[in-house]
């Protein structure tokens, strides 16, 4: 039965048309090439206002991240690639945790756990 | 040549551990010797070694953690023993180095050697049934996992008579895990055996995982798969995103071991807090990956053993994901005193409390699925009901744990002890033995004994709220965790009322085996010919007991909830037109055992730094899974004569009751 | 339990999660899918420790005074044109094409191994000049992270050396193509783990 073939949705990283897919590549890597390129700038040039760059190198990143996604790796919000977005939006949920919470959580701790005459030393 | 291993290694001066691998080692010789004499080796490793199929690598997961739970309850038993003795100025008969192993072996079995193997083993017999397919997502990774894991048993065991065990707790924490503090082999047998049995772990979470989502029977969407197969996601999805912190936390503890690396140090900029950041991190979710398969059992028991659909499914499935993305916020709970500021610590308290929210949802979900049922009391029920009380007892005393002014006199106490074992016990053990009971009758043909089923849940019941109620009240005293001795000799009676109740689990236990040997000896009087022997409600139960490898020879078609109830109520038409379509298996394959093997061989050669053997375990690891890759011959076929005739006898059968 | 009698017309309007089984081709590409995120899960928690210990140097090189950015920039220029190469071998497979997949397969190993050899150009630099990951906890965490992402690309070039024997062997059947695919899923995803690495450790650095 050939209405089968879209059970539970598509695996990731197939579609269908050959050019399409060409395209698809050649696109991600115009777009990968320029973002690349401005991260490299970014990071040191004086142009940009300093304490701006680490957003913007990581505004950089995330673009390009999605970049892969879109055009190397096909995941889009088509109803047959459902599955394969929730499991990408759960594992940037665990990854945003376990880095931003980490670096958070060991901050906080570094804070209150300073020896004293560190923190004196910074009250300054 | 052989790096650190000598005959040093091997504990000939102390007479437990020598009398237990004596033991251990003649048990083991009779049953291999039995095997031998009655010819059953090609039976064994045609029908379970090799086995793909889910049925027999879910037996063989809960045979693993059943024999595992005697090893990790002697460890139990030795500490009750200790304490109930060593009160005052008194020393007991374990010293200190021996205890710590003894508490370190203890926890680490218990979570990793019975609660994991047991909760994956009962998902991997029942979901495929349940959700109406043949097998799950990737059969051969389900063989591997498993063997994976028996690699990481059987290294623990080894600990026992060749090196030591860790000496640091169940989790290792650093610095006391570096290797200046310890520098013996302990701790690498831990770390190898976790390491080894976490990868077996992972890959059975993306099966399931995989299995749930991409594979279901016709017609069953999301919302009408049974709640079981819910929990199941919930648990598998908590493996695949929880399992690689472990995974990393210990690899960074094992570079720091090996190579001198400053992850964890003292020295250097290490930071030993992080490791306790990190592995909670994965340690929490953990919990929740025990705990969730044992509500979905609960909520399958209710449902059947009430004669009623499970009250407010949608509620239970909102409160299982809620349960699963909530896991994730609360980690820092297990170390509210290690200096966090109060900010930190009151939105981890907080989130902890909202975590209880849908549990309560759950139970009262259940409470109101047995309201107005005609309730039949077999030994699931028992447990079930046995749940309710002690886990609602637990949880209460987690929550006011939650709370950190409260934490921080009670964290490492008896009392966190006791929250704990009254959590999974009271939640995973007995949710894993009402599981057992259940579909014990699916898996092999017959029930089991009812009368001695119940007696071992009375000794497990009893003897659990003897065991660790005193703890809740030792704690409140002051008494620590992990300690070999004590001074006030007026915690002793306390001590000794514990150890009563570990020795009524002990019966229990004991009762539990009992049943098992009763139940193979007169199982012709509880045989079950329908398929279906307590009036379920979920697909399992319209095949026969056990299913065939193929499990349903037409592929359902679900059109509600209850699937399998939903057909009854509509008389489903009789077996006797059975479409000849041939059934396509895959075939059996080694080489899950022999990637254990192989893993066995280089795990002991880095525990043991033997540079050249763990070489040869990675290259034999490898040359397995080159064999693998070239396998072409994957399938074999059933033909439809064959599938016609086992299902003509498995009808006549169910005619004949 | 009824045997299925839909029409096609019918078929149509059933929702994809009642279809019944997905087809092999899903089924493996999502496990893979799952196991990719897994394995970038692993990395985050390397990240975690990375962003807590970068300051640990221990009085020795911070990563500003260690790290070459021109070296940094050719490693990336290898990986993204890789990630494209295998692109191209992954449309040539799923078109059976053998005779444009090979040279394809070809590009992306050299492009991989330049990556590689590159990177241990680097880390042999750091080991001989004292700045090895047994230094400080800083340089522990950076060789870890780093190393673990090349440890991945070493697997991977070797995953692609066995695909380049299976195809040659086993023709371009569907089991082969499905583990191609796999390949190029895995592949991808290394290309996305080192955007991450080269923003924050090599672009980020103090």
């Amino acid at each position: 039965m050939n209405y089968q073939s879209n059970a539970q949705g598509k695996g990731p990283g197939i579609t269908e048309h050959r050019r399409i897919r060409r395209r698809s590549y050649l696109i991600g890597l115009f777009y990968a090439v320029i973002l690349t390129l401005a991260s490299f700038w970014a990071s040191s040039t004086d142009l940009i206002y300093a304490p701006g760059v680490p957003i913007l190198l990581a505004v950089l990143a995330i673009a390009q991240m999605g970049v892969h996604l879109v055009f190397f790796l096909h995941i889009s919000s088509a109803p047959d690639q459902t599955n394969n977005f929730l499991a990408l939006a759960f594992g940037i949920f665990i990854v945003g945790l376990v880095v931003f919470g980490s670096m958070m959580i060991m901050a906080n701790l570094n804070h209150a756990m300073m020896p004293m005459d560190q923190l004196m030393q910074m009250q300054r | 040549m052989l790096g650190k291993l000598t005959w040093a290694a091997i504990p000939f001066d102390q007479p437990i551990v020598m009398g237990t691998v004596a033991v251990i080692g003649l048990v083991g010789v009779v049953i291999l010797g039995l095997v031998t004499v009655k010819g059953w080796w090609a039976y064994l490793w045609g029908e379970w070694i090799t086995s793909v199929d889910h049925k027999r690598i879910g037996v063989m997961y809960v045979l693993l953690a059943l024999v595992m739970l005697v090893r990790g309850f002697a460890d139990a038993i030795m500490m009750r023993s200790q304490l109930a003795l060593a009160a005052g100025g008194a020393q007991g008969y374990l010293p200190p180095e021996h205890y710590d192993q003894i508490f370190s072996a203890h926890g680490t079995i218990m979570i990793f050697f019975v609660a994991m193997p047991f909760v994956v083993g009962l998902m991997n017999f029942v979901v495929p049934l349940q959700l109406g397919v043949r097998d799950v997502a990737f059969p051969v990774l389900n063989n591997v996992s498993f063997w994976l894991t028996a690699a990481g048993v059987l290294l623990v065991n080894v600990s026992l008579f060749v090196g030591e065990f860790a000496r640091t707790g169940w989790l290792a924490y650093p610095p006391l895990s570096e290797i200046a503090y310890s520098p013996g082999v302990g701790v690498d047998y831990y770390l190898w055996s976790l390491q080894i049995s976490g990868i077996g772990t992972l890959l059975s979470g993306i099966n399931l995982t995989t299995t749930i989502l991409k594979l279901r029977a016709p017609g069953m969407g999301y919302m009408r798969m049974p709640i079981f197969c819910w929990t199941a996601l919930a648990s598998n999805l908590l493996i695949v995103a929880a399992f690689p912190v472990m995974t990393a936390t210990f690899a960074m503890l094992l570079l720091d071991r090996y190579c001198g690396f400053h992850f964890f140090t003292n020295d250097a900029g290490g930071n030993p807090m992080m490791y306790v950041n990190l592995i909670w991190i994965w340690g929490h979710p953990e919990v929740y990956i025990l705990i969730l398969p044992a509500f979905g059992v609960f909520s399958e028991v209710v449902a059947s053993f009430s004669g009623k659909p499970l009250f407010g499914y949608r509620s239970m499935v909102m409160a299982t994901m809620a349960i699963c993305v909530l896991s994730f916020l609360v980690w820092l709970h297990h170390f509210f005193t290690m200096g966090a500021g109060a900010d930190v610590n009151a939105f981890f308290g907080i989130m902890t409390m909202i975590i209880a929210v849908p549990t309560g949802v759950k139970v009262f979900n259940w409470l109101f699925t047995l309201y107005g049922g005609r309730i039949r009391f077999a030994v699931p029920m028992y447990w079930t009901l046995g749940f309710m009380v002690t886990f609602v007892i637990g949880g209460m005393t987690g929550v006011l744990m939650a709370i950190p002014p409260a934490d921080f006199v009670l964290h490492n106490s008896l009392f966190l002890i006791a929250h704990f074992h009254n959590t999974a016990i009271g939640g995973v053990l007995f949710g894993a033995m009402a599981g057992y009971n259940y579909w014990f009758p699916k898996a092999f043909g017959f029930k089991l004994d009812e009368r001695l089923g119940k007696a071992s849940f009375w000794c497990w019941f009893i003897g659990f709220y003897l065991a660790f109620m005193p703890l809740y009240a030792l704690g409140l005293m002051g008494a620590t965790r992990r300690m070999q001795h004590y001074p006030d000799i007026h915690w002793q009676p306390l001590m000794l009322v514990a150890l009563s109740g570990a020795v009524l689990i002990l019966f229990g236990i004991g009762l539990t085996v009992a049943q098992l040997a009763v139940s193979i000896r007169t199982r012709e009087r509880r045989r079950d010919l329908t398929g279906d022997p307590w009036n379920g409600r979920t697909l399992e139960w319209s095949t026969s007991s056990p299913p065939p490898a193929w499990n349903f020879a037409r592929v359902p078609l679900v059109e509600s909830t209850d699937a399998y109830w939903a057909s009854k109520q509509h008389k489903h038409e009789q077996l006797g037109e059975v479409p000849s379509v041939p059934v396509v298996l895959p075939r059996n394959t080694p080489i899950g055992i022999f990637l254990a093997f192989f893993a066995v061989v280089l795990g002991f050669a880095l525990i043991w730094h033997i540079w050249w053997m763990a070489l040869a375990g990675l290259a034999g690891c490898l040359v397995v899974g080159l064999f693998h890759a070239w396998r072409t011959d994957t399938e074999t076929v059933v033909s439809a004569e064959q599938v016609a005739a086992i299902h003509g006898a498995s009808a006549a059968g169910e005619a004949a009751v | 339990m009824n045997v299925m009698t839909e029409t096609a017309a019918a078929a149509k309007t059933i929702p994809l999660s009642m279809r019944g089984p997905a087809p092999v081709q899903a089924v493996v590409g999502y496990g893979f899918w799952l196991f990719l995120l897994s394995d970038i899960i692993i990395f985050s928690a390397l990240f975690a420790a990375y962003a807590v210990l970068s300051g640990e140097t221990d009085g020795g090189p911070s990563g500003a005074a260690l790290f070459d950015k021109t070296h940094v920039f050719y490693e990336t220029a290898c990986l993204l044109a890789s990630s494209v190469t295998c692109g191209f071998a992954t449309l040539a497979v799923q078109q059976r094409s053998m005779l444009t997949a090979f040279p394809w397969m070809t590009a992306t190993l050299v492009l991989g191994a330049v990556f590689l050899c590159l990177e241990r150009a680097e880390f042999a630099h750091m080991l001989a000049t004292g700045n090895g990951p047994a230094r400080s906890a800083f340089l522990s965490a950076f060789f870890t992270l780093v190393g673990a992402h090349g440890l991945h690309v070493a697997v991977g070039l070797f995953w692609l050396v066995i695909m380049v024997l299976q195809i040659a062997t086993l023709g371009l059947r569907p089991m082969v193509r499905r583990r191609f695919f796999c390949f190029s899923l895995f592949w991808h995803a290394l290309d996305i783990v080192w955007i991450g690495v080269f923003t924050i450790v090599y672009l980020g650095a103090r």
